[in-house]
């Protein structure tokens, strides 16, 4: 029988020919990425060595990323013990993917991931961060881990007991409309699966609209695939992909992974790409989307603009396009976060960072913290906050007494020139 | 048996179980004070110990959906107390289990506060209502996790076996 994606990784990361799903296997894994909750790792790695005699090993680290990123530079004395921590044990363990608190070499780690080269088509990715699925864009299996599960990668270099999981296959047909952007893709498409509609599934996206689409853009839907609940969203490699990586400096053969004609999904979701508008998902779950012209009379306290889901180079030439000669409404705050300092770095010599803070907005450095409330960016009680993020659960924006919508940059971009949450408009400039 | 002490409703993300501002602490040992954070009362009747071990949370739709940090299910594990939901979101069961929660998946579930309730065998059993709800049992290969007393416990018998040899 036929295999998905997810089924041929998994098969050639347990020395299988084939493998269906409900499978129990024990993957290898080719990357194993962790934040500044590897403070947490290091505590249950330990613990696994404890009592052994056995003095602890990591299976390799050179398969190991480690990026700081939730809340950088340190916002309390822990938090920056804690990265101290990690430090240490990157040197005396010999990790060399390691990204810390620095412009020639820091951002949000997904980004880090894939600006770097570090993940490959059919490779086995795992992180301690939902947002793993991140990876998927590049035809990876890549997937959220807890920290104790990394504790047992690190020690075994294989995950323990993974159930092989169905395929959503997702056909993405057409060409997207003017100002609709792969953000408004995802978020329709989460708005029809629901938050849980893919709850232990892998989604395989497909159709002309992916094919056609840029890394940055395949990079958003894998990443907010877990927002549907998927364990993965996993993009077939091709000439984009190998474009990509060789870009980024990715020199060893790069061999896409597809799946066969006669695979079997557990459900096909076909999309119509020019069917819909801007999409905004409202409070307080991801699934609470809504075409823009219905979400009417929102007035808008502050405007963010970043995350590992949006916060790429093209997100902000978007931004900075909507914005040029203009100003953030007078009652509202714009703060800009570049997913990465590479990002940072190329916005600034193409003169996006000018546009942006003479338009009265913020430029942030790059990182998690606003995304997630846990560092800058706090939202005050009955604000609004309308946000190229990845969640909008109550409390996620620091305060559980705010409003989180979610967008993409050109709704993020108009509405902070309104005001209000705004359609963008084409020649509006 | 324990008393149903707060129903929640669908999609109840980490961040509500444990809010992000919260993530700096990690030790299993020291994240039981923030449970649920911002469900003030609960987490001032939590941490002052008026719910006794074995009382009951209940829990709807796609309970720990969201970030996969661990603290979520820590949080919870420090409390003694149980939680029964109609199913929940993969890296926070995971999580449980790993960390040896043990999570009860009761998709039928009826119950309201203060209701007597009790996990006998496959069911979850409502005294005060008279009714039994059957639970779905965690799949053979997170069991044996479980049943080794965790995931750490698990690892560390592999480990021994990977460079005794």
């Amino acid at each position: 029988m036929g295999m998905t994606i997810v089924e041929k990784i998994l098969a050639r990361a347990t020395g299988n020919k084939s493998v269906k799903p409900g499978d129990v296997l024990e993957p290898a894994v080719d990357v194993a990425m962790s934040h500044e909750n590897a403070a947490l790792v290091i505590n249950q790695f330990d613990e696994v060595f404890k009592g052994t005699g056995i003095e602890p090993k990591i299976w390799d680290p050179s398969k190991i990323a480690i990026i700081f990123d939730h809340r950088v530079p340190a916002e309390s004395s822990k938090t920056a013990t804690n990265q101290k921590k990690i430090r240490n044990f990157v040197k005396k363990f010999g990790i060399t993917k390691f990204h810390d608190i620095r412009s020639d070499r820091g951002g949000i780690c997904h980004q880090i991931l894939a600006e770097n080269g570090y993940v490959k088509p059919g490779d086995v990715v795992v992180g301690t961060d939902s947002h793993t699925t991140t990876h998927g864009a590049f035809g990876a299996f890549a997937f959220g881990i807890g920290a104790t599960e990394m504790a047992s990668v690190w020690s075994l270099g294989t995950v323990l007991n993974v159930e092989v999981p169905e395929t959503i296959k997702v056909v993405v047909n057409g060409k997207l409309r003017d100002n609709v952007y792969p953000k408004d893709l995802i978020l329709y498409i989460i708005g029809k699966l629901s938050a849980k509609g893919a709850n232990f599934k892998v989604i395989e996206f497909h159709g002309e609209a992916i094919r056609n689409m840029p890394m940055s853009g395949r990079l958003v839907l894998s990443n907010m695939s877990v927002e549907a609940g998927a364990t993965a969203g996993i993009i077939p490699g091709d000439e984009e992909t190998e474009l990509y990586l060789r870009v980024e400096g990715v020199h060893n053969s790069i061999t896409p992974v597809l799946p066969d004609e006669d695979a079997k999904y557990c459900q096909v979701l076909e999309i119509d790409a020019n069917a819909f508008e801007p999409q905004i998902a409202c409070p307080h779950t991801v699934d609470n989307v809504k075409p823009i012209s219905e979400v009417k009379d929102v007035k808008v306290d502050q405007i963010v603009i970043g995350s590992c889901t949006n916060g790429r180079l093209d997100d902000l030439e978007i931004a900075a396009e909507i914005l040029k000669g203009k100003k953030v409404a007078e009652d509202t705050r714009m703060l800009i976060f570049p997913a990465s300092w590479e990002i940072y770095k190329m916005a600034m010599h193409q003169g996006l960072l000018n546009t942006f803070t003479e338009a009265g907005a913020i430029i942030m450095n790059p990182g998690c913290g606003c995304c997630l409330g846990i560092h800058q960016g706090a939202i005050g009680d009955g604000e609004v906050a309308l946000s190229t993020t990845n969640r909008n659960f109550k409390g996620r924006m620091g305060n559980p007494k705010g409003d989180v919508y979610l967008c993409s940059p050109a709704v993020a971009a108009m509405s902070a020139v309104t005001g209000f949450i705004t359609a963008p408009t084409k020649g509006v400039n | 048996m324990g008393k149903v002490v707060y129903i929640f409703g669908n999609d109840i993300s980490t961040d509500a179980i444990y809010p992000g501002r919260y993530m700096a602490t990690v030790l299993p040992t020291e994240t039981p004070q923030f449970c649920f954070a911002d469900y003030t009362e609960l987490n001032k009747k939590l941490n002052s110990k008026e719910y006794p071990v074995g009382s009951v949370l209940i829990g709807g739709n796609n309970f720990g959906c969201g970030s996969s940090r661990e603290q979520a299910a820590s949080t919870i594990l420090g409390h003694g107390i149980v939680v029964i939901a109609k199913d929940y979101a993969r890296i926070f069961l995971q999580n449980a289990i790993n960390l040896g929660l043990n999570l009860i998946t009761c998709p039928d579930i009826e119950a309201d506060l203060d209701d007597e309730v009790e996990v006998v065998g496959d069911k979850v059993v409502n005294k005060t209502k008279g009714k039994e709800f059957s639970t779905i049992p965690l799949p053979a290969a997170r069991m044996v996790i479980v049943e080794a007393g965790g995931l750490v416990a698990y690892t560390r018998k592999k480990v021994i076996a990977k460079y005794a040899k």
